[in-house]
Order: C-alpha cells, then structure tokens, then sequence
C-alpha cells in the first residue's frame, strides 16, 4: 500500500509567465515573468512610451499578450474588460451624462439579474433603495457626499478622480488598476488622493496596480515598486526589442542612490527616444 | 492701437452692430421700391411694405377654394407636418444605424461603405423616381426630405459614436455592461444630444427638399403657394412668404436649441 502525499501548491493570485506584447513588427514588452500576491500594491515606473499601460490593458483584458500567459488564480485572463478588474484612467473614466450618484451606482444598476437590470440597466423599489444607500456610504468615504447631484463637469479634476475610484470599487474588484490616476492633479490634491488611496486599499484590501511618472510617489504608494525599461536596445531598429520589468523592488529597503540609478535609467531611455524620434 | 483682432465689442456695441445689417436692408429695399413705385404705380417687382401687409391679411382670413382651409396657416400646417414626419423619421432611422454603425465593429464593416455611396446619390435627381414609385401625394415630400437628410445623420451619428473615448467602452465593461447595456445606458443617452445637434444642422436642406418637392406637386404648402404665385409675379406673396419660412426654420432651430439645454445639462458644447 503506498500513500500519496498530495502537495499542489495553490496557484498565484496573478502570474505573467514571459508575456510578451508586439503590434505589428514592434515589440513593445518581453519576457515579463512573476507573480502577484493577493493584496500587493504595486506601483509601476517608467519612460514615456515604454508600455506600462500595455501591460495594464492586458491585465484588463482590453489586449492580448502575443506571448506566453498571464493567469489569475491559475486561470488565464479573460480577453475581455469584466467585473474583476476595476479601472480608473487620467481622464474620461466617470460618464458625463450621469451625476456622481448615478454613476457610482451605474456599477449596482449593471449586474441586476432582472430583466429590466438586463435590458436597462436600472433597478427600482426596494434593490434601488439598497443601492442608493451603498453609494452614498461609498460617496461620502471619498468625500463627495455634498456632490452628490452634479454632472463630471461640475467638479474639479480631483473630484472627478475620487468618483472614478468610488465607481470603481463599488464593483469590490479583484484588481484595481489605476493609470497615472493623478498625473493630471495639482500636488496639494495629489497627497490628499495618496491618503485616499492608501485609506481605501487597506480597507478593502484589493490588489492594485498603478502607473505613475512620480518615483517619489511610486514609493510611497507601493509594496513593491517596478521598473519597466529596456534591456536591450538597437539604435537602428528602436522597435526590435521590447521592455521588461527591470527592477522589482519590495518597498522599505530603498536608499537614495537606488532612487537615483532608477531616476537615471529612465530619463536616460526618455532621452533616447526622443533622439530617434527627431533624426 | 491694438490689433483689429483683439478688438472685443461691448454688450451694446454687438447689439447695435447686429441689428445695423437689417435696418440697412429694410431702408435700401424702402427706397428701391418706393422710386420704382413712383415711376410705375403697377410695378410687381418690389411692392410697398402696405402692400405686403394687405396681401398677407387677405391671406390669413380668406379661405382656399380647394381645400377649404385658411390659405396661410393651411399652407403653413402642411409644410410643417411634411416638414416634421421627415425629419422625425429621418432622426429615428439615423439613430438606429447611426449607433449600430458607430458601435458595432462588424455592422461597420458591412454597412458603412453603403451609407457612405448612397449619401452621394443626388437627392434631387431622386424625385422623379419618387412620383413615380409614391404618387404625388404626401408620401414623396416626405420621403425626399427623409432621403435628402438620412445618410448625412448616420454618418454623423456614426462618427460622434465613434469619437467616445475608448476609456469609457472599458469602463462600463468593467462595471459589468454587456453590450445591450452599453448602448441603452452609456451611448444611447450620450447620442441624444448630439443627434438634436446633427438635426438642427440639416435643416436646411431638409427646408430646401420640401419647398423643391412642393413646388412640383402638391396642393398647399409653403412651397407651393410660392411656386403658384410666381406666374403672376406676386412678389407681395412670396417675400411675406420667404419671411416666413425664415421665421419658422429660426424658431425650429431655436427649439431644438433650447430642448438640447434644458433636458442634457451636461451637454456643453
Ligand atoms: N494599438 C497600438 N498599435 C500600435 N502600437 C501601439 C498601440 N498601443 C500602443 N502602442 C505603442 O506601444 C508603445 C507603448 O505604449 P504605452 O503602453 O501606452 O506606453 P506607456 O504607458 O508606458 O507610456 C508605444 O510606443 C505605443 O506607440
Ligand atoms: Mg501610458
């Protein structure tokens, strides 16, 4: 008689197993191989152009890797933007055509089962009521409960990023990803979105990924910091090789010279862009 | 000195500058008649604003042997209940197309290249075809103008569709919509505005398909009565009538206008 010890591990939360991304004859990122733990904050760095929203878009579902796989909890990807993975953009992530009460419960409106829900998108009587009271719990947490009943245009840049983060975590993602949410915010409403986020993803404990041009803030923000750039580089064919994570750095054990290797790298691959856009 | 470019008008300024043009053609027009009148009391050309005045009193009370109606306002209601079927249907008809085009890559693929080709076919050149497939009656007014003014809706519905950020698509995808919900919550109601927009811009010519098929074949209408009158030289018949046209597509103008403000507040062109 033999006794099996079964010793599966359980799956990752996410792994990239060397994804890579190429449009056409242009490689955009290789060999992109490592996981995700349940929770992580990640923050993501890097020039301009150099495919870090790529890389969120495949997270997303909205394109493809070319090559390998990425899988959550063991599953590849879906190919299509659901409700596991929670999106907040620099711009155009809130609809204009509904105020901010209406568009944190468009989420709640969407995956009513009914066929009303199915059809129209809109719940009524008691589920309404319900929904209601969520949202305005959700609206006050990122402080836009005295907004309740303005249009996106009424409100300022700020604001209209807290409603896109309410928006999205009414949905209670898996993953949230955030691309470069405050790149178009002045720096006195950025550090009171830094508090919101980090308020926010201890609560809820979802995994986020975010893209940002602040090295400072991609410290203070993460768990764990990447940096995506190119190892290898071809001066007369710019496109024939991708970017990979370069460094993956567990926040806590930086030193300023580290900061400034990284700062370096990146304005340094920036640089060199421009060059060859120009000759 | 500064530039003539920088130059900003006041309030009362723009105002009197905007109403300097009118009270400019009213006075040439004043003389002009006035001087041909003296010279030939019967001239037809340019009658005397009293003239217009008795003409268009005579046409507001006296009723049309034919129909049976008031002439003006029988004329008038006949050329806006053509006017509106046209363009109602026509803004119904683009909608459909215009959102299925806009957001449905494979319906684009299929139809778009139609829309584009049919949108060349000159509608005048149509009218014919028309009598002879509808009849002369209402049925091929309306049809012109629904022909004249259609492809030009979907192609613009299309492109406002079409010019959603791509960031929205993957949102509402994300808050869970499947793509019957993302035409009834997300395009359709953002459509709206933009369509009322893309009417009011084909006015125009949908006023220039009525009056052409009018004054072909009809009975009463706007059109008609001025392409009628026209044997006699009735001038002080048609420039009543001209103003009036004017009048109502400024004020159906006006009212898409305001209907675009008050119900889509978010809207801010
Ligand atoms: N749909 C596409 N087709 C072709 N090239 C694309 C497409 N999307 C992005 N790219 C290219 O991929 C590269 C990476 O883009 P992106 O991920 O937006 O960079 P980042 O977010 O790091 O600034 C860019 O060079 C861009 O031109
Ligand atoms: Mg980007």
């Amino acid at each position: 008689m033999t006794v099996r010890l079964v010793t599966e591990k359980p799956p990752h939360f996410l792994e990239f197993k060397r994804v890579g991304k190429r449009y056409g004859d242009s490689v955009v990122l290789e060999n992109i191989n490592t996981q995700v733990k349940k929770g992580e904050f990640i923050t993501m760095v890097g020039a301009s152009g150099c495919g870090k929203s790529t890389f969120l878009k495949m997270l997303s579902g909205q394109e493809q890797a070319t090559r390998g796989v990425c899988l959550m909890e063991g599953q590849p990807i879906s190919e299509e933007p659901d409700v596991n993975r929670g999106i907040v953009f620099q711009k155009y992530s809130v609809f204009p055509h509904l105020n901010v009460l209406e568009n944190v419960i468009l989420g709640l409106e969407l995956e009513s089962t009914s066929l009303t829900g199915r059809l129209f998108g809109k719940l009524f009587g008691a589920a309404r009521k319900a929904a209601l009271e969520e949202a305005a719990t959700l609206l006050e947490k990122v402080g836009l409960d005295h907004a309740m009943h303005k249009y996106p245009h009424e409100l300022s840049g700020g604001m209209q990023q807290r409603l896109a983060i309410a928006q999205a975590l009414i949905k209670k993602p898996k993953v949230l990803l955030l691309d470069e949410p405050f790149g178009a915010l002045d720096p006195g409403i950025r550090a009171d979105m830094h508090q919101l986020i980090l308020e926010l993803w201890e609560e809820t404990g979802t995994t986020i990924f975010m893209v940002t041009h602040d090295i400072t803030e991609g410290f203070y923000l993460g768990t764990r910091l990447w940096v995506f750039d190119k190892v290898r580089n071809d001066p007369t064919h710019p496109h024939a090789w991708g970017a990979t994570i370069t460094y993956d750095l567990p926040i806590g054990v930086t030193s300023k010279n580290l900061h400034d290797d990284i700062r370096h790298d990146v304005n340094l691959t920036s640089r060199h862009q421009d060059e060859q856009l120009v000759s | 000195m500064r530039k003539l470019v920088n130059l900003q008008p006041t309030k009362l300024q723009t105002l009197i500058l905007g109403a300097l043009p009118f009270i400019a053609v009213i006075l040439i027009y004043l003389v002009a008649s006035d001087l041909r009148l003296q010279e030939n009391p019967k001239d037809k050309l340019l009658p005397a604003f009293s003239t217009m005045g008795e003409t268009l009193l005579r046409l507001t009370t006296e009723e049309s042997r034919r129909t049976g109606d008031i002439i003006f306002w029988g004329d008038t209601f006949a050329s806006l209940e053509r006017m509106a079927m046209g363009v109602g249907i026509s803004a119904l008809i683009a909608l459909l197309f215009g959102l299925a085009q806009g957001s449905f890559p494979l319906v684009r693929a299929k139809l778009s290249p139609f829309t584009t080709a049919i949108a060349m076919v000159p509608p005048m050149a149509m009218l014919p075809v028309l009598f002879i497939v509808f009849g002369l009656g209402e049925l091929s007014k309306v049809v012109l103008i629904i022909i004249g003014i259609t492809p030009f809706l979907i192609r613009d519905l299309q492109q406002r569709v079409q010019e959603l950020p791509e960031e929205q698509w993957i949102k509402a995808q994300t808050l869970g919509a499947n793509s019957w919900q993302l035409m009834t919550r997300m395009v359709l109601p953002q459509m709206m505005p933009r369509l009322i927009d893309a009417v009011r811009l084909s006015m125009g010519a949908a006023w220039l398909f009525l009056i052409a098929a009018e004054a072909i074949a009809a009975n009463e209408g706007l059109g008609y009565r001025i392409f009628l009158v026209r044997r006699y030289m009735a001038m002080d018949t048609i420039l009543p009538y001209v103003a009036w046209i004017t009048v109502l597509a400024i004020c159906a103008d006006q009212l898409l206008r305001q209907i675009n403000r008050r119900v889509f507040p978010w809207y801010q062109k």
